[in-house]
């Protein structure tokens, strides 16, 4: 047994995170139903909305899809965020947290089994729903070809960015911290444009707008769906940013972790 | 990596939480390969002494070295090396007793985690549990399971917080015995937490009596009881609680 810091071991640590939420979804078919009924139903309900709005508007029927994909792009920075707090907050409910901790799982390692938790849980939540929209209104987002995986990387690092920053303050707060941990992403949803471009929104907030990634992937995405573009220069800002929230975050995480460590909350993760 | 000197040794350690004093300048050397009993009452800072030796805790003032490493610096060279057990930390309900013990495998690095667990679970009389979701069990089996993760690295030293509470006297004798089996076999230090004064009588052959965040004794059983003339641990517990030293306690 290595007594300093190996690679191998640190990766056992991470792969073992994985497996304790692998067994979990494998025990439990209403977790793994959970994730996908969400965007499901989303895609359905703007699916119907779309082709409503496109038998009143050539501007929408010329768009084909758009909203559908709009909803898509968006559930998968939603479950990407709550696909790390989710799996943060098993370990709380199951009072499972010190355990963690007392074996040489490091703060950082346990970020990264989150990171790659968050990616595996949105990806289970949002493909389902994408596959259905081919069939249901023959939409498919897939369609979108690779600037659909730029879209995806830069919406899974807000998802990271976001999501650790709730699981700081779920580590620092303990449950308490919950509710707002569960709605603080749709905060985002009317600033950076998922059904409407920024230009509709005040100039003021438009600034406010363009400091967010998703932003870019939205607005990126219609240049796509309408034009036919697609504006590399958006990514590229949208990664630049992206990193820095990214580091951000992720120092508070670590911040966070160190705060609980002096106050106790990794022994009690209650209220 | 061997250590010869003091398996813990803690200076001046101290821990407050705003107007609270929970542990108030502690200082003890715990040698290698026995087991030392941590003796007081509710809210005497046992757990949050053992917290501060696992790193869960960081102390207010104060220095802690297991192996000889700090413990606030180089945590993550002693945690390999180190296991722990509680019966205010869960495993996870809805895993089976092998997979909680697979992840444990895997957070450890242990490298041929089926035969260890196979072992073990020979050991701890798990193996028809191994199947079985751990929110299923028994109180009994939950503390066998749970000391079957706290044993999976082979630690050196095992911190133990009150290791038999809620069991019945039947489990808690067996739970007793194979600690014992376990210190004899395989040298291990073993700090074990208790308000169960038989417990501690029957398992430790030094004990560290706190109250109100301090050490206010410290001794083996029998030297303690003959120090208060008494004749049980117990008794002797209860004058520190109480506050009477043994030319004053009531007969």
């Amino acid at each position: 047994m290595s007594s300093g810091f190996a690679l191998g071991d640190s990766l056992r640590r991470v792969g073992a995170i994985l497996l304790r939420h692998g067994y979990l979804a494998r025990s439990s078919w209403i977790r793994v139903f959970d994730l996908m009924y969400w965007p499901l139903l989303q895609m359905i309900i703007w699916g119907f909305i779309n082709t409503f709005l496109a038998s009143q508007s050539s501007w929408v029927l010329r768009a084909g899809g758009l909203f559908i994909g709009a909803v898509l792009l968006w559930d998968l920075l939603v479950r990407g965020q709550f696909g790390m707090t989710l799996s943060l907050l098993e370990e709380m409910w199951s009072r499972n947290f010190a355990n963690l901790f007392v074996a040489p799982l490091r703060p950082a390692e346990y970020a990264v089994a989150l990171m790659a938790l968050s990616i595996i849980r949105s990806l289970i939540g949002v493909v389902p729903a994408a596959l259905l929209a081919i069939p249901l209104f023959a939409y498919s987002i897939f369609e979108m070809g690779l600037p659909l995986v730029a879209f995806y990387a830069v919406l899974a690092m807000t998802g990271w960015a976001v999501g650790l920053l709730m699981c700081a303050m779920l580590i620092r707060f303990g449950l308490a911290a919950e509710s707002f941990a569960w709605a603080s992403i749709f905060l985002l949803a009317p600033i950076c444009g998922v059904y409407y471009p920024v230009a509709t929104l005040p100039g003021w907030l438009q600034a406010v707008a363009w400091t967010l990634p998703p932003t870019h992937v939205f607005e990126g995405m219609r240049a796509l769906v309408m034009d036919g573009t697609f504006r590399g220069d958006l990514m590229v800002s949208a990664i630049a940013i992206n990193l820095l929230y990214l580091g951000g975050s992720l120092a508070v995480f670590l911040f966070g972790f160190r705060r609980a460590r002096e106050r106790g909350q990794l022994l009690q993760t209650g209220e | 990596m061997p250590h010869s000197g003091p398996v813990i040794e803690v200076n001046g350690l101290a821990k407050h939480f705003k107007t609270v004093t929970a542990v108030d300048g502690v200082s003890f050397a715990i040698p290698g390969g026995q087991i030392t009993g941590l003796l007081g009452g509710n809210g005497a800072g046992k757990t949050t002494t053992i917290s501060m030796l696992l790193g869960l805790l960081v102390p207010s003032a104060g220095q802690i070295r297991v192996f000889g490493e700090d413990m606030l610096r180089h945590r993550y060279r002693v945690l390999p090396r180190v296991n722990f057990s509680s019966p205010y930390v869960d495993l996870p309900h809805r895993l089976t007793v092998r997979e909680n013990l697979m992840v444990f495998a895997g957070l450890y690095s242990l490298r041929r985690p089926g035969e260890r667990i196979a072992e073990l679970a020979g050991a701890l009389e798990l193996t028809e549990l191994l199947s079985r979701k751990t929110g299923s069990l028994s109180s009994g089996q939950k503390t066998r399971v749970a000391l079957a993760k706290a044993l999976l690295n082979r630690p050196e030293l095992l911190l133990l917080d009150e290791p038999t509470a809620s069991l019945d006297p039947d489990t808690a004798d067996w739970v007793r015995t194979y600690l014992e089996r376990y210190a004899r076999e395989t040298h291990a230090s073993i700090l074990l937490a208790s308000h169960n004064m038989a417990e501690v009588e029957r398992l430790c052959a030094d004990v560290l009596m706190m109250k109100t965040g301090k050490i206010v004794d410290r001794g083996a059983p029998t030297a303690l009881i003959a120090r208060y003339g008494r004749r049980t641990l117990e008794d002797v517990f209860l004058d520190i609680a109480r506050d009477r030293r043994s030319n004053e306690a009531a007969p």
